[in-house]
């Protein structure tokens, strides 16, 4: 039964994606997207019954399916495990996954392709399920390089553009540099413990007498690596605002709900083995703030609406990654899920304004649209609200807790991650009042077309604002439902829920003020002073660096992609042909020598003669001398 | 039954092409080929019902050469790789004409007999033969039936032909050496032989030169770009898909088992080599303009993996390797046949001349795209498996011969992915391009199947090879 409802949850995606491919240009579009959305609600049905029942039993459910890959010391099973924690990401993945993929069949309408975004969308899910639900690091690491893939396939979407097809390419090829690291973390770990599976390695952890803190430190180092790849942790977080490249319901599902968050959950699913690593630990702290903050400051100044989303998103997944550093696990994952509520809403907003505009991205050319889009705005607005940490929106809560714990752990980290927060109220309320308030700002053609986009686009926003504003009420500061889901997962006791004091008090007041005083300033330049960002040629300053990302691609382009092209051209150029030479060489020496030995085939007898007496008498005295 | 069945059954057909003529000579060679493909699943299945199917017969008395053909674990799986890939590589050439193609297709089935023979013998000698025998097809198929201008292409062939001649020269001076201490050249004699270190540090590095150049393992490869580029598609495929296997797996059954003292000494310097060629190979593959020879060197590339595999000595890097050797011979050989696929509507291998591809032939495009994943080794694909093991036999040697062996799935991605993006990616292309047509899919969709399946499931493989191996490792370490 367990074993049967689990393929289910996992194949009803990929069989949507195979019928998409073979079928969906002679079904129509309408008809491929409906079959694309039911399997993945199909899926989410799953995962329902089996939150239900893992609320019942508490017991986590192992299935093994066959035997995948053998090495001398470890086999890997295809398997599954079905606990508290992949339960929890399954709901949300196919949750948001089914709403998003119904808001894609209006707003991808007008693509011919249509069916084959829908086949991408659904073999994303397929993937998704797969990391989250495998039994150990090496079916995760199916779903993990699966779900680069199809992040890699709707980037590129437009296959028309190359600029968009570099922006795939950029993220495929970055999404392994971290690949190779989760793998040295696979191999470090296997050869240690003799097990990839979950559930083996930690009750061998748990018995071990004697573990190796130096090389599990590394692998551990290593893991965090990959994290960093697919989460978009500095250095490895460039790739993630060119991937907005992709239409914008691939943003909101792929790019910032779900795929992004498969390092955090990597690193949640292994908290046993972070939690015997603390320097680790500490650099994964430091990581996360200074990405939050760094991700923050270019949000600022971005004048691309998904850009500003794009940078927003890397710098919440920071504020997760500061929890994971802390060990405080279960705020880094309602951290998660509420990010996931409030940033696809916010995604498949901007992707209701830019239908509504014909493909404009540019926040300097929008304003006013509230008046028209009455739905998109409120909804928008409630998610702002949530991601800049008001109360009692979900975000308040979730990030909160996070600045609570830094604050307890480490005040400068807490300061750095404060101040990535008031930013983040900034460009937020920035982006919401250049976009809504005001006047319009585009072309006469564009405002005698403005609309509120239809109902099957409005209607994952509604669900999504609602979760958006909701959220939170999965974990309470002083009753939290969640802390208590995820207990069994964690080896320590989790954390002990703060003692609500003096200090909590003054924290969540402190946060909630930055949160204001960002919304205000925002209020008064966008609204007050009625400013609109400059053009691009009239940046100047320190926005010029901010409005470039410091100049981090250029830098990434100089060190290592220009240097490892011009290499390739060198050795193609000098190296292969040098090689080539010395071969050639090697058949010139015995041309040469033949063509010498010749000469002594002079045809003479005398000359034959008297080498022939040479060659003896040299014998000869050779004999004589030996004796 | 026995195998040499196989080899009859091959030779028999190849003259039998050559006398069927040129109209029925493709379709008499494919017959021929799946009926070899037959004979070694029938083989495998009567190894596997504990059958004894190797072949004895003495052949020339003074020196002792005897008629020896030995099949195990190992050797069937490259028989199986020989004879599923010989049919599909004839099929794959249905689209085009050849000239004079009754002796064209004799040769394919005489190279396929020559390959068989090498990955059976198991004495000195025939091994010896067998392997130059292959060297024969190869250099006419492509001298004759080649692209190009006729000087340069010769010019290239040619020093093929002696470069690896004169490797393998080397390798019999080592054999008859081998015979001197041994008194035979029976492969259970010369693993007894005893040879001094020095000895075998001669010997090991004459079989090295036949094998780095045949394999090939840098600075050795300077003839493979030019020979891949110039020789017809259907030889292409022949040298990468099988042929270069012959030299891996000399390696694994001849060189180490010979040479174990000075097998353990080089190793390090031996796995540096192929993951040089790793790195290497991936950097010059990345600014290629013509898409057959930027083929070639990321087949150079993978090589190095295997090779720097079957160097570890453990059993990880030895299972690796043979999975990579299968796996890679049919996603190249399915690279090669989308090179010309391409080519056939196109007529051209410059990659700045293609692009704009994809707009126009979706099926083709979903197809490629699936080889060059499974190139670059995405898990659920084949070659997956071969490379996590044999990085995993690296780790286990040093951490950083994992990590720089591991550059490949960042390396491949990025000159793979670009070479996709610049042949079938962008503005539609000005030149209409077909797409694929029913026997090209067929072709592809087999090996892609093949790709899928040993990817999910690759342990009757490892069941087959790992017994094989294992003996290999024992006689290595002298473990009786």
């Amino acid at each position: 039964m367990n074993t049967n409802l689990a393929l289910l949850l996992l194949l009803a995606p990929f069989l949507g994606f195979l019928f998409n491919i073979f079928f969906g240009k002679k079904i129509g579009k309408s008809a491929s997207g409906i079959i694309g959305t039911l399997t993945v609600a199909v899926s989410f049905v799953a995962t329902l019954v089996f939150f239900l029942q893992i609320n019942e039993t508490k017991e986590a459910v192992q299935i093994d399916l066959f035997n995948w890959i053998r090495t001398h010391n470890f086999r890997v099973n295809f398997g599954f495990l079905l606990d508290q924690l992949s339960i929890l990401w399954l709901l949300f993945v196919t949750g948001i996954g089914s709403l998003i993929h119904l808001y894609s069949i209006s707003y991808m309408h007008d693509d011919e392709n249509m069916h084959k975004f829908f086949a991408y969308l659904n073999l994303f899910i397929f993937f998704m399920i797969t990391l989250v639900i495998g039994s150990n690091l090496l079916v995760l690491f199916i779903g993990w390089e699966g779900v680069g893939l199809c992040s890699y396939l709707l980037i590129g979407f437009w296959h028309k553009n190359q600029e968009y097809n570099d922006a795939a390419k950029k993220a495929f090829i970055m999404n392994r540099i971290g690949d190779l690291g989760l793998l040295i973390g696979i191999f470090i770990i296997g050869s240690l413990f003799s097990t990839l599976d979950y559930t083996t390695l930690k009750t061998a952890i748990a018995t071990s007498g004697n573990l190796d803190i130096t090389m599990i430190s590394i692998a551990a180092f290593a893991l965090f690596i990959g994290a960093c790849g697919k989460s978009a942790q500095i250095p490895l977080y460039t790739w993630l605002p060119d991937a907005m490249a992709g239409p914008t319901p691939v943003s909101a599902l792929i790019h910032a709900a779900t795929m992004v968050t498969a390092g955090i959950f990597m690193i949640t699913r292994l908290n046993y083995v972070f939690d015997l690593a603390p320097e680790v630990q500490n650099i994964i702290a430091i990581v996360g703030a200074v990405t939050s903050l760094v991700a923050a400051t270019i949000a600022l100044v971005q004048t691309d609406i998904k850009k500003v989303l794009a940078y927003s998103t890397v710098s919440q997944l920071g504020l997760m990654f500061l929890a994971l550093g802390f060990g405080a696990y279960e705020i880094a994952v309602f951290h998660v899920i509420t990010h996931a509520f409030f940033k696809a809403c916010l995604f498949l907003g901007s992707g209701s304004v830019i239908h509504a505009l014909h493909g404009e991205q540019d926040m300097r050319r929008m304003g006013g649209l509230k008046k028209v889009m009455g739905i998109t705005f409120i909804t928008f607005l409630l998610s702002s609200l949530a991601i800049s940490g008001i109360p009692p929106f979900s975000g308040f809560f979730s990030k909160d807790e996070i600045l609570m714990t830094a604050y307890h752990n480490n005040i400068a980290l807490w300061v750095i991650a404060s101040l990535a927060s008031l930013m983040t109220a900034f460009y937020m309320f920035r982006l919401l009042y250049l976009t809504f308030f005001k006047e319009f700002r585009g072309t006469e053609h564009q405002k005698s077309h403005l609309h509120e986009s239809p109902g099957l686009i409005t209607f994952p926003l509604i669900v999504l604002a609602i979760l958006a504003t909701i959220g939170g009420l999965i974990s309470l500061p002083t009753n939290s439902w969640l802390n208590g889901y995820l207990a069994p997962l964690f080896s320590k006791e989790a954390h002990e829920a703060h003692h609500f004091g003096t200090t909590e008090y003054a924290l969540m007041a402190v946060a909630v003020l930055g949160g204001i005083i960002g919304i205000t300033i925002a209020f008064v330049k966008y609204i007050k002073q009625n400013q609109v960002p400059a053009e691009d040629a009239e940046i100047t300053g320190f926005s010029k660096v901010l409005y470039n990302k410091y100049y981090v691609d250029e830098i990434y382009n100089v060190i290592f992609v220009n240097s490892i092209n011009s290499l390739s051209g060198f050795f193609r150029d000098y190296i292969e042909t040098s090689l080539s030479a010395v071969v050639f060489g090697l058949g010139k020496v015995t041309n040469e020598l033949s063509y010498q030995g010749k000469k002594l085939q002079t045809g003479s007898i005398g000359f034959y003669l008297f080498v022939f007496v040479l060659g003896l008498s040299a014998i000869l005295t050779y004999l004589f001398l030996a004796q | 039954m026995n195998v040499s069945l196989l080899l009859i059954i091959l030779l028999v057909g190849a003259f039998a092409t050559y006398f069927a003529g040129d109209k029925l000579a493709s379709k008499v060679a494919l017959l021929f080929s799946l009926v070899a493909l037959g004979i070694s699943i029938a083989l495998l299945n009567a190894y596997n019902s504990g059958e004894n199917i190797s072949f004895f017969k003495f052949w020339i008395n003074k020196p002792v050469v005897s008629f020896s053909l030995t099949a195990d674990g190992l050797s069937l799986i490259m028989l199986l790789l020989t004879s599923s890939l010989t049919p599909l590589i004839i099929y794959s050439s249905f689209g085009n004409e050849y000239k004079n193609a009754k002796s064209f297709y004799a040769l394919i089935l005489f190279m396929s007999f020559a390959m068989t023979g090498t990955f059976l013998a198991s004495d000195g000698l025939l091994y010896y033969i067998f392997w130059e025998l292959a060297l024969i097809p190869i250099y006419f198929i492509a001298l004759i039936w080649g692209n190009g201008d006729v000087e340069e292409r010769k010019k290239a062939v040619v020093k093929f032909f002696i470069y690896t001649l004169a490797g393998s020269l080397f390798m019999l001076i080592a054999f008859v050496y081998l015979y001197q201490k041994a008194g035979s050249f029976l492969l259970q004699d010369l693993y007894q032989a005893e040879l001094s270190q020095m000895e075998q540090f001669w010997i090991f590095w004459a079989f090295f030169l036949a094998y780095a150049i045949k394999i090939p393992i840098i600075p050795f490869h300077t003839w493979q770009a030019k020979v891949y580029q110039k020789a017809p598609t259907v030889g292409t495929m022949l040298l990468s898909g099988i042929m270069l296997k012959m030299g891996l797996y000399s390696v694994l059954r001849w060189q180490l088992p010979i040479t174990p003292i000075a097998s353990k000494t080089y190793l390090p310097i031996l796995i540096g080599l192929g993951i040089a060629g790793v790195i290497y190979g991936s950097i010059v593959a990345l600014r290629q303009k013509d898409l057959k020879k930027l083929l070639a060197y990321s087949s150079l590339a993978h090589v190095g993996l295997i090779a720097a595999g079957c160097y570890t000595l453990n059993i990880d890097g030895l299972r690796g390797a043979v999975l990579q050797m299968i796996s890679h011979g049919f996603v190249v050989v399915g690279l090669f046949f989308a090179a010309e696929i391409i080519y056939r509507r196109f007529d051209t291998r410059v990659i700045a001349e293609m692009g704009g591809i994809r707009s126009q032939a979706p099926k083709f495009a979903s197809l490629f795209m699936i080889l060059v994943l499974a190139s670059v080794a995405l898990p659920t694909t084949f070659n997956f498996v071969g490379e996590f093991t044999v990085l995993y036999s690296l780790y286990q040697i040093n951490v950083w011969f994992a990590v720089l062996g591991g550059t490949t799935i960042i390396l491949g991605a990025y000159y793979m992915l670009k070479m996709y993006q610049q042949v079938m990616l962008g503005e539609t292309n000005t030149k209409v391009f077909a797409d694929v047509t029913f026997h090209e899919t067929f072709v592809l969709v087999i090996i892609i199947a093949v790709i899928f399946f040993f990817g999910m499931y690759p342990r009757p493989i490892n069941e087959l090879i790992t017994p094989s191996l294992d003996q290999i490792l024992r006689t290595l370490y002298k473990i009786q």
